[in-house]
Formats: structure tokens, C-alpha cells, sequence
């Protein structure tokens, strides 16, 4: 089973692994439908957060909808089922959910690792 | 439109109007964007002799088509405008997110024009662009006025934002955006101060289409390939620009002194090594940009957080003003940010000041006390205070060297060390030729960015002049095509990104299919037009307006370079070489024949109406 770790030290907020994230999942060159987020403590004190799913499935047990399954430790949300209630989004303990206007669903991380590939920073890596 | 955002923003301040424009397709086929677009609408919308503070001046941002795609650095934003401190054509670049943002909101450009009595905060989120009443940021710091801002309107908001010094009319003051990126040269920032927009805010939520988006993932990550397994990649992510610090000062070009010598004895004490382990936090990055030259910074002494200081602003407000002590370089690049101001004039203007005083062309009436001599950083803290808000001798600094020097007499001028008004980068010249012809001939005065020749230099032997010409208009050739894309030129220079491979995602954002060749075209049609602009603009313009300072003509005293100087016949020859290769005239203006091989017959017959040329 593989998964993230993230190193908020090594991040710079480039924002390329949120560019591929969306490229890969939509299409689209739109960082803002990314499933992996940063956010940025400036001017003080200079720090980066990575936020993105490490599929603990807390999303699971709150969704009213049925809408999240487990694949194989991968949470996965069934667009059709969703109706984008949004309490997975509130209840998510890494702030990891999230909504755009033009999606119906949350957007979450299904571990497809592109953004490893392209994190020049070393920020994101696999572990096994 | 694939590449672009497919609208731009005209705001006029006078009217409070804002209108929502499709791009012309046939602009972003003729002129691409960034400073392709600037370039245009600047000769063909600001009325020729426009006062650069008057509300008739236009102050323009435009995005390229790479701008905030999937490409490694495409982070660049060009400012333009017509320049309050030169007077001529005016533009400057910037990094950050702030063109990805505009991009995703859905705009390639935005035009202000006018001017309002009241001060205003541009807000754009998506489709709904307000104009909002922006008295509780005046008078405030550029850094505070960003955070005051995000706190109001919530962090995902990018802003740029002016000082003091823009409100103040400093007419060098800069842009400022993201905690620390600036458009910083030819004053910017006075602009808009002039026009009373203190700040733009920018938040926007959609995509940039694509021409071929499997064909760019391919390339990009064959580009990420290359720039992270390249051996200069996990050095310059470190160090960013000021590494270059200690080639600068073994190469004798570290301008020490206002550029007396290339040589400063203390150098350590501004040294990359030193930098990072005294006052290091972070290694930052601009949008999409794998090289994360930014080094943010924070002064225990001063309680200050910075990104930077950069290369440019340790040379000139460090070796240049006789700082050596990098901690105190960063306290006062600090204040040039807050107040919004260019570091790099800024530098130059205080060396030049300290030169006076030192040769008593400045009296000590004429300072009010203040002890403005080489090294004195207090003194250099006060001053630039003043300057930014335009007290005492601030007033007279505030006009930046040139002015300062035709003010002063003294042969002054020898030592004002600028090219048409716009102050040198850190770069002592004397032994690097075809630097200095860089700035001799840069479309905006004395600025590295155009054609960054130094290294070179070196490789092709200090005391002749062979071979620079054409190195130079290669250079201004390349180059700018960065800024027209919209992206940041180091993944080309610092690790060596093959250029084709820009062309390649050129081509795949926006299926425009243009070749090398026709893209040089393009670039050396701006480049032919921003010269008409300064003929435009300035009378008499010509080959006096490329020559360099009197002091390049003196031997260096000291260092590595010791005893090279130019002389009055390779600076002839240089230009002449220059002007050939150019198509221009021996005066430095372009032919009719150039003229109409690029496409600019309207501008010729424009400039010849005007009994400008010909």
C-alpha cells in the first residue's frame, strides 16, 4: 500500500503539483480544481502547509449518501451518488475536501502520484 | 483562444468605468503577449508627448500566453508604461502569481488610464470587477498593505500594490506583490500613485484552455527531467540569484564605490554562504517554478521578514554604497519594499548622492545634518526615507541620478552612473563589453534583463570588442520572447533548458505552430518598436542616448580588472557594429527599409508625419 508524505519544510508553494493535479483529473489548466492544496503564513513567519487527503476515511463514515467508497485504502467519491452536502468537507481532520463552483462533488486525492513526479522540491514523496 | 484568458480589462479612473473586452485575436497572433502586448498598445494609445504623471499616461499589465500554465516558471507578468523617470518607453517584469491569477479569472491584460482624486483598490474576482474606496491603505507600507488587504478580502486574493513612494510620485517607485516580487524599474508604481489606484486585487477560479494538453504534459515533464538532474539545479535552488556574488566580485565587476572599482574589499560580508546561514528561512518559489530562486529571509535584529535580498540589490545597495554587512543590506531592501521603491535605483541614486558629498558638490546645508557618506547606514535608513516621502534632499533624490546630476553640474554627469535615466544593475562594465552595450542599448535603460552578456564577456577576451554586437542583439532577441510568453527566463539561463523546447510548449498552449524564426521576427518587431517609442517621445533621441557615463571611460583602480577602461573609439565602433546589424542608421534609428520588413510602415509614416524621422 503506497502513500504521501508530506514535508511542509521542503515546500517553496510552487503550486506545480496542483497544476498537473488538475490537468490529470479534468483536463484542465486550473490549479484551483487540484485535490492537493497549499496554504501560505506570510509575511510572518515564512512557512508553507501542504494539505491533501492521506485516506484515513472519516469521509466514508460521515457521507449521508453512501456516495464514498473504500478501493483498495483508496477513498473514492461516486459523483452520481454525491449531492455535495459537504459535511465530508467540514468533517475532513486534514482540510483535505475541496469544492469549486463548477464541480458537484468534492474534489479529493485518489493517489495517482503525478504530483510526486513533478514536485521538484522533494515536498511530496511515497512510502510503501 | 487557447493560452489566453480571452479578455481584457480598460479602467478608467477618471470615469470610474470598467469595461470587459475580448482579446483580438489578430493581437495575440501579431504580438503574442506580455511585453509583446505592452509594446503595441503603448505607442498606439498614449497620445505622443503625454505627461508620464498626467491622467493621459497608461500604465498596462499584461499576461503571456504560458502565463500560469503547466510550463517550469511560467510566472512573468509585464508592467508598461511610459517612464516618469526616463521618459521614455517604459517596461517591467515581475514574478509571483499574480499573472496566473488574472489569467484564471479570465483576463490576459488590464488598462488603467485616467486618473481619480480618490484613492482606489481595483478588485477583480472572476467575472465581478469593482472599484472600491481604498483610504485605509493609503499612506500605508507596500508588505503591510498586502496582509491589511488578504485580511479584508481573504488570502486567496493576489495583490499588487504601490508604498509611499508611489503615492509620493518617487519616480522610481516600484510595484509591489506576493510579500516581496516587484515590477520594480522605471517607476511603476509612481504611475500609479499618479492615478491614485494604491492597489489591485485579484482573484479568479477558472482554466486556460489548452491547444494540445497531452502534448505539453509531455514536454514539461521531459523540461523537469532536464532541469532537476542538471548539475547547477540543487545550487541555484539555494542560493538563487546571489550566487553570483562572489564570480561578481573574482571577475573584478562587483560595483563598489558608484562603480569607482569592480573591486570590494569586504565582499565576505555579503557573500551567498554567509546569507543563508545568518539569515535564511525559506526557500520560495514563484508560480510553477521548479528553480525557487527566492530567498525569504528574516532579520533578528530588525524584526524584519523579506524576500531577498536578491544579487542586484547586495551590489547596489550593499558593495555599491560601501555596506558590508548583509543583515543591514536587508534591513534597507526592507525599506525600499515597504516604501515601495527600486532597490537597484534606489542603490545607485545614494551612491551617486555619497559621491557628491564626498567631492562637496552636495553641500552639508543641503543634507540637514544628515551624514551621508560611503558606508553609513543610518544615514542611508534616513535618506531613503526621505526620499519616499519626498523631504529635504529626498526631493531632489527622489528624481534619481540623472536629474540629480543635471541639477548639481560639477561635471557630475561623469559619475551619474545610468543609461537614459534608468540607473545600472550591478555590474561594473569597464572590462565586460558587451554588458556595457547591453545597457547602452536596453529598450529601457541600463538594465541586465534584456541581455545579461557578462559571462560571455569573460570567454571572449576584456579588452576587445569583437563579437559583442551580435552577441548583444541575439541576447535582446531571446530574451524578451520570455517576457512575451509570459515566463521566467532562468530554466534557460541557470541550467540550460534548451529554448526550442520553449518554442515546443509554445506552440502546444496555444497551436499558433510559429517557428524560431518567425518568433524572432515578432521580438525584433517589438524591440524596432519601443525604439520608435523614445523617438516618439524624446527629441533628438539617438545615438547620445546609448552612450554610457564618463566614468567607463576611466582605468579601473583596483582588483581583477585592474586598468581596463572602455575608450571613446570601441564605444564607436561597438555602436556602429550595432546600428548595422540593427538595420539602423548610423544615428541609431531604424530604416524605412526595417521599418516595413517588420510590419511597422504605419509606425514610420507615424514618426515621419511627426517630422520625427526621415
Amino acid at each position: 500500500m503506497k502513500a504521501l508524505v508530506l514535508h511542509n519544510d521542503r515546500c517553496t508553494g510552487c503550486s506545480l503539483c496542483q497544476v498537473i493535479c488538475a490537468l490529470t483529473h479534468f483536463k484542465e489548466n486550473n490549479p484551483k480544481k487540484a485535490a492537493i492544496h497549499i496554504s501560505r503564513q506570510f509575511p510572518e513567519p515564512g512557512t508553507f502547509e501542504i494539505h491533501v487527503c492521506n485516506q484515513c476515511g472519516v469521509c466514508k463514515e460521515v457521507c449521508p449518501s453512501d456516495a464514498i467508497s473504500n478501493n483498495d485504502g483508496i477513498y473514492i467519491i461516486d459523483p452520481k451518488k454525491c449531492t455535495l452536502c459537504q459535511i465530508c468537507v467540514n468533517e475532513c481532520p486534514q482540510n483535505a475536501m475541496f469544492i469549486h463552483k463548477e464541480v458537484p462533488y468534492p474534489i479529493k486525492c485518489d493517489l495517482c502520484g503525478e504530483c510526486v513526479q513533478v514536485c521538484a522540491a522533494g515536498a511530496i514523496e511515497w512510502r510503501e | 483562444m487557447f493560452g489566453y484568458g480571452g479578455k481584457y480589462l480598460r479602467v478608467n479612473l477618471t470615469e470610474k468605468k470598467i469595461e470587459k473586452h475580448d482579446l483580438e485575436k489578430k493581437l495575440a497572433a501579431e504580438w503574442i503577449g506580455g511585453r509583446g502586448f505592452i509594446a503595441k498598445l503603448l505607442y498606439d494609445e498614449i497620445p505622443a508627448g503625454a505627461d508620464p504623471l498626467g491622467p493621459a499616461n497608461k500604465l498596462i499589465l499584461a499576461a503571456g500566453p504560458l502565463s500560469g500554465t503547466f510550463w517550469p516558471s511560467a510566472a512573468k507578468m509585464v508592467f508598461g508604461t511610459k517612464s516618469p523617470l526616463t521618459g521614455g518607453y517604459g517596461d517591467s517584469n515581475m514574478g509571483g502569481r499574480l499573472m496566473a491569477e488574472l489569467k484564471y479569472a479570465g483576463y490576459d491584460m488590464i488598462i488603467i488610464e485616467g486618473a481619480s482624486p480618490e484613492h482606489l483598490l481595483l478588485i477583480i474576482d472572476d467575472d465581478r470587477v469593482e472599484l472600491r474606496n481604498a483610504d485605509r491603505y493609503w499612506g500605508k507600507g507596500a508588505l503591510e498593505t498586502e496582509r491589511l488587504i488578504k485580511n479584508d478580502l481573504g488570502d486567496e486574493y493576489e495583490i499588487a500594490t504601490i508604498g509611499p513612494a508611489g503615492e509620493n510620485l518617487v519616480l522610481y517607485a516600484n510595484i509591489n506583490h506576493e510579500f516581496g516580487r516587484q515590477a520594480g524599474r522605471c517607476g511603476m508604481g509612481a504611475v500609479l500613485g499618479a492615478k491614485g489606484l494604491k492597489a489591485i486585487a485579484v482573484h479568479g477560479t477558472g482554466g486556460i484552455p489548452l491547444y494540445d494538453p497531452d502534448e505539453l504534459i509531455k514536454i514539461t515533464k521531459n523540461a523537469l527531467h532536464h532541469i532537476t538532474n542538471h548539475p547547477y539545479f540543487e545550487r541555484f535552488r539555494q542560493y538563487g540569484t546571489t550566487d553570483i556574488t562572489d564570480w561578481c566580485q573574482e571577475k573584478g565587476v562587483f560595483p563598489t564605490k558608484n562603480f569607482t572599482t569592480g573591486d570590494f574589499e569586504k565582499q565576505a560580508g555579503l557573500a551567498p554562504e554567509l546569507m543563508r546561514e545568518s539569515i535564511l528561512v525559506k526557500d520560495k518559489a514563484c508560480f510553477g517554478c521548479p528553480l525557487n530562486c527566492a530567498n525569504y529571509t528574516h532579520s533578528k535584529k530588525y524584526g524584519t521578514y523579506l524576500d531577498g535580498p536578491e544579487y542586484e540589490t547586495i551590489g547596489m545597495l550593499g558593495s555599491n554604497c560601501l555596506v558590508d554587512n548583509i543583515e543591514e543590506v536587508q534591513y534597507l531592501n526592507y525599506l525600499c519594499d515597504d516604501f515601495g521603491m527600486d532597490s537597484i535605483t534606489a542603490g545607485g541614486t545614494i551612491a551617486f548622492a555619497m559621491e557628491c558629498v564626498e567631492k562637496n558638490i552636495l553641500k552639508p546645508e543641503q543634507l540637514e545634518g544628515l551624514d551621508l557618506k560611503f558606508g553609513n547606514v543610518e544615514a542611508m535608513r534616513e535618506v531613503l526615507k526621505k526620499i519616499a516621502h519626498q523631504e529635504g534632499i529626498g526631493k531632489l533624490m527622489a528624481r534619481g541620478s540623472r536629474f540629480m546630476a543635471e541639477t548639481l553640474g560639477h561635471n557630475s554627469r561623469d559619475f551619474a552612473i545610468q543609461v537614459k535615466g534608468l540607473e545600472f544593475s550591478a555590474y561594473e562594465c569597464r572590462g565586460a563589453p558587451a554588458m556595457l552595450l547591453s545597457f547602452m542599448t536596453s529598450d529601457i535603460g541600463a538594465h541586465h534583463a534584456r541581455s545579461w552578456a557578462i559571462v560571455q564577456d569573460m570567454d571572449m577576451g576584456r579588452d576587445n570588442i569583437n563579437g559583442r554586437a551580435e552577441l548583444v542583439k541575439e541576447l535582446q532577441t531571446l530574451r524578451p520572447l520570455m517576457e512575451i510568453f509570459g515566463v521566467c527566463r532562468f530554466p534557460w539561463l541557470e541550467v540550460k533548458l534548451d529554448f526550442n523546447h520553449y518554442i515546443e510548449a509554445f506552440n502546444a498552449v496555444t497551436g499558433f505552430g510559429y517557428s524560431r524564426d518567425e518568433l524572432y521576427r515578432i521580438s525584433e518587431k517589438v524591440w524596432n518598436l519601443t525604439r520608435a517609442f523614445w523617438i516618439r517621445e524624446k527629441d533628438h533621441f539617438g545615438r547620445n542616448d546609448d552612450l554610457p557615463p564618463g566614468r567607463m571611460y576611466e582605468p579601473l583602480p583596483s582588483g581583477p580588472a585592474k586598468g581596463l577602461h572602455m575608450t571613446e573609439e570601441k564605444i564607436t565602433q561597438m555602436l556602429d557594429q550595432y546600428y548595422e546589424i540593427r538595420g539602423w542608421d548610423k544615428n541609431g534609428i531604424p530604416t524605412e527599409k526595417k521599418f516595413k520588413e517588420l510590419g511597422l510602415a504605419a509606425v514610420y509614416e507615424d514618426l515621419k508625419e511627426r517630422g520625427k524621422i526621415g
